[in-house]
């Protein structure tokens, strides 16, 4: 119980954070200062909030859990990668979009998009898409809130209960303190969990009386010898994940953040620690995950471990159903847990845990980038906000923002997926394929509003038929998979254990090309916006 | 020139990204428990952060601000 205590306080000092930024409010009826910050933060907030806002339940219980079932292979596919691909987009779209909103006003990314292509209801269906595609990311957060709460507690606070806890602490700092109290309390939750990593490879080391001897077990048995390898993903599948954190920058919330930054100078700092911060989260989590395997002594890492050993050796003769069955029971999203459990003295765990639920909680910018895309897309756009005020526009967002955690927290005790499948299937996959609208917007004179609207109408389409495909054919077991349609030899679709190859890659491969190639093909036969609209940004 | 090199060097660190040569070994075992394909995919991490310095430094879009800055001014002056 002492770890699910200290965890308790965590909360409650965010809850404070929360509150207290509340009260440091300019003017708490303001739609720029309570969805913007006023466009105020200092260099260190704008780092630590950009990266930590970024950083979700996945960046700890998913990789682990990834790394657990899958081996070294989760680091390249996620983690360096993104430390090579983000703060790239950010250097390249970031600033250019921090200063568009400085000179324009632009508070959300549709703003811009209406404005940059001349286009009204256009938007809306942006709008949309958008927001249907970061619901699942809140949902993660809070799911990731139930599994830590009821791991930490040794299962004395259930997973219903947990989630529900997570999703009050945060809906209540975001409600109250706007984007100034998320950014601050993502930058003390970004310092709690950059020393989480370090902390709990020191102590789960020692723990386990270091780590060669585990290493090299694990080399001698045929079955964990792969897990140190990547022989078990093919090279395109691998190449595959590089296009995933394109996603990062066409995410509201990224780039509502943005346009916080006081100066452009702030995202100096941002793009060059970008990539270290991701490796002192992903590093210690992903190699932690692979060594659970070597804990003999844990019933639920062993229980999972045969899930998986059955799975592999009798998974084909046995009915879809137990097969999913037999994934979730072997899904590795608390082993992280069980292992601070197993070898943390108590009150370290607890520290250790509020580390956790620090990037669990990160679904808090993703709620307020939806109310702020609400308020200002909808309400504001077709005037409400003249009619009514800013003051109703700041109240319905905060209305907004209950609903949505609540219609969140409904989604994720129904949810079946493991956190890391439901992020990177729909959420991820989506916004990279929307990732060729900023790029155009920002970098090509000639992209136009129809161009705008066939490459959302794709993504939006594809991430469905992706949804409608996998929940119809059901996933294989481990080994090869299910050829679906192929010509001349050549596998063009196919049902994998893990998800969707087409051509052997993963789905968000061939959604971002058809994206961006539909954005210039329509771009190159419909009407240009007005020249004056285009020396606002090509000047 | 200046901007060609750093397009290429973005070009070379994602091309490197892929290293197939450490596919299927573990060894050798950096510090004597990191597999080296694990190694090597940190060392990426800390190059990654080494281009986005070079690209701080020498393709800053500084002019950016400036534009930002001119704005302010002639609206304040309007």
């Amino acid at each position: 119980m002492i770890p699910a205590i200290v965890v308790f306080l965590y909360l409650a000092t965010v809850l404070y954070i929360g509150i207290f930024a509340f009260r440091r409010a300019k003017s708490k009826r303001e739609a720029e200062d309570y969805f913007l910050a006023s466009r105020s933060l200092g260099p260190f907030v704008f780092l630590f909030s950009l990266f930590g806002t970024n950083m979700t339940a996945f960046a700890i219980l998913g990789s682990s859990g990834h790394a657990f079932s899958n081996g070294i292979v989760t680091y390249g596919l996620m983690a360096s990668s993104s430390g090579l691909v983000i703060p790239l987009t950010i250097f390249f779209v970031g600033t250019r979009v921090w200063a568009l909103g400085k000179k324009h006003g632009f508070m959300t990314p549709v703003q811009m998009f209406r404005d940059r292509w001349e286009c009204g209801h256009i938007g809306t269906i942006i709008f949309l898409v958008q927001a249907v595609l970061l619901v699942p990311y809140i949902i993660i957060g809070i799911m990731g809130g139930g599994t830590t709460l009821n791991a930490i507690s040794g299962g004395f606070v259930p997973f219903w209960f947990g989630g529900a806890i997570v999703a009050m602490v945060v809906m209540s700092y975001v409600f109250f303190g706007g984007m100034r109290g998320t950014a601050w309390v993502n930058t003390f939750q970004t310092v709690l969990f950059l020393l989480f990593g370090a902390i709990a490879l020191i102590v789960i080391g020692v723990g386990m009386g270091g780590f060669g001897s585990a290493v090299q077990a694990m080399q001698s048995s045929p079955a964990l010898a792969p897990l140190l390898t990547r022989e078990r993903i093919s090279p395109l599948y691998f190449f595959s994940y590089t296009f995933i954190p394109l996603s990062a920058i066409a995410f509201p919330h990224i780039l509502i953040f943005c346009l916080t930054a006081r100066r452009m100078n702030q995202f100096k700092k941002t793009v060059i620690f970008y990539p270290l911060c991701i490796m002192a989260i992903w590093l210690p989590c992903v190699f932690l995950g692979v060594m659970a395997n070597r804990v003999g002594d844990v019933p639920e890492i062993r229980a999972k471990q045969e899930a998986r050993r059955v799975l592999a050796t009798q998974g084909k003769t046995l009915p879809p159903e137990v097969r999913d069955d037999l994934r979730e029971e072997s899904a590795g999203d608390d082993v992280i847990l069980l292992l601070l459990q197993r070898y943390a003295p108590l009150w370290l765990a607890g520290l250790l845990g509020a580390g956790i639920m620090a990037a669990v909680m990160a679904s808090d910018s993703q709620i307020l980038a939806l109310s702020t895309m609400f308020t200002e897309d909808v309400f504001a756009y077709y005037g409400h906000k003249e009619r009514f005020g800013e003051a109703v526009q700041v109240l319905m967002g905060r209305i907004f923002i209950v609903l949505i955690t609540m219609f969140a927290y409904v989604v994720a005790l129904q949810a079946p997926e493991t956190i890391f499948e439901l992020a990177i299937q729909y959420a991820f996959s989506g916004f990279a394929a929307l990732s060729p609208l900023l790029i155009a917007a920002l970098f090509w004179k000639g992209s136009t509003k129809w161009g705008a609207l066939a490459t959302t109408v794709w993504t939006a389409a594809a991430v469905a038929a992706v949804a409608i495909f996998q929940s119809i054919v059901p996933a294989p077991a481990p080994g090869p998979s299910t050829v679906m349609w192929s010509i001349g030899g050549a596998e063009v679709l196919s049902r994998t254990p893990g998800g969707t190859a087409v051509f052997g890659f993963m789905p968000v491969v061939p959604m971002v090309i058809i994206s961006a190639l539909l954005m210039i093909v329509v771009s190159l036969v419909t009407r240009k916006p007005a020249e004056t609209t285009l020396a606002k940004y090509f000047s | 020139m200046k901007k060609l090199f750093l397009a290429l060097a973005v070009i070379t660190l994602y091309v490197l990204h892929q290293d197939f040569w450490f596919w299927r070994t573990a060894y050798p075992l950096v510090f004597g428990f990191v597999p080296v394909g694990l190694f090597y995919q940190a060392c990426f991490s800390v190059a990654a952060a080494l281009l986005m310095w070079l690209l701080v430094k020498f393709a800053w879009p500084g002019h950016l601000e400036r534009e930002v800055e001119q704005h302010r001014d002639e609206e304040d002056a309007a």
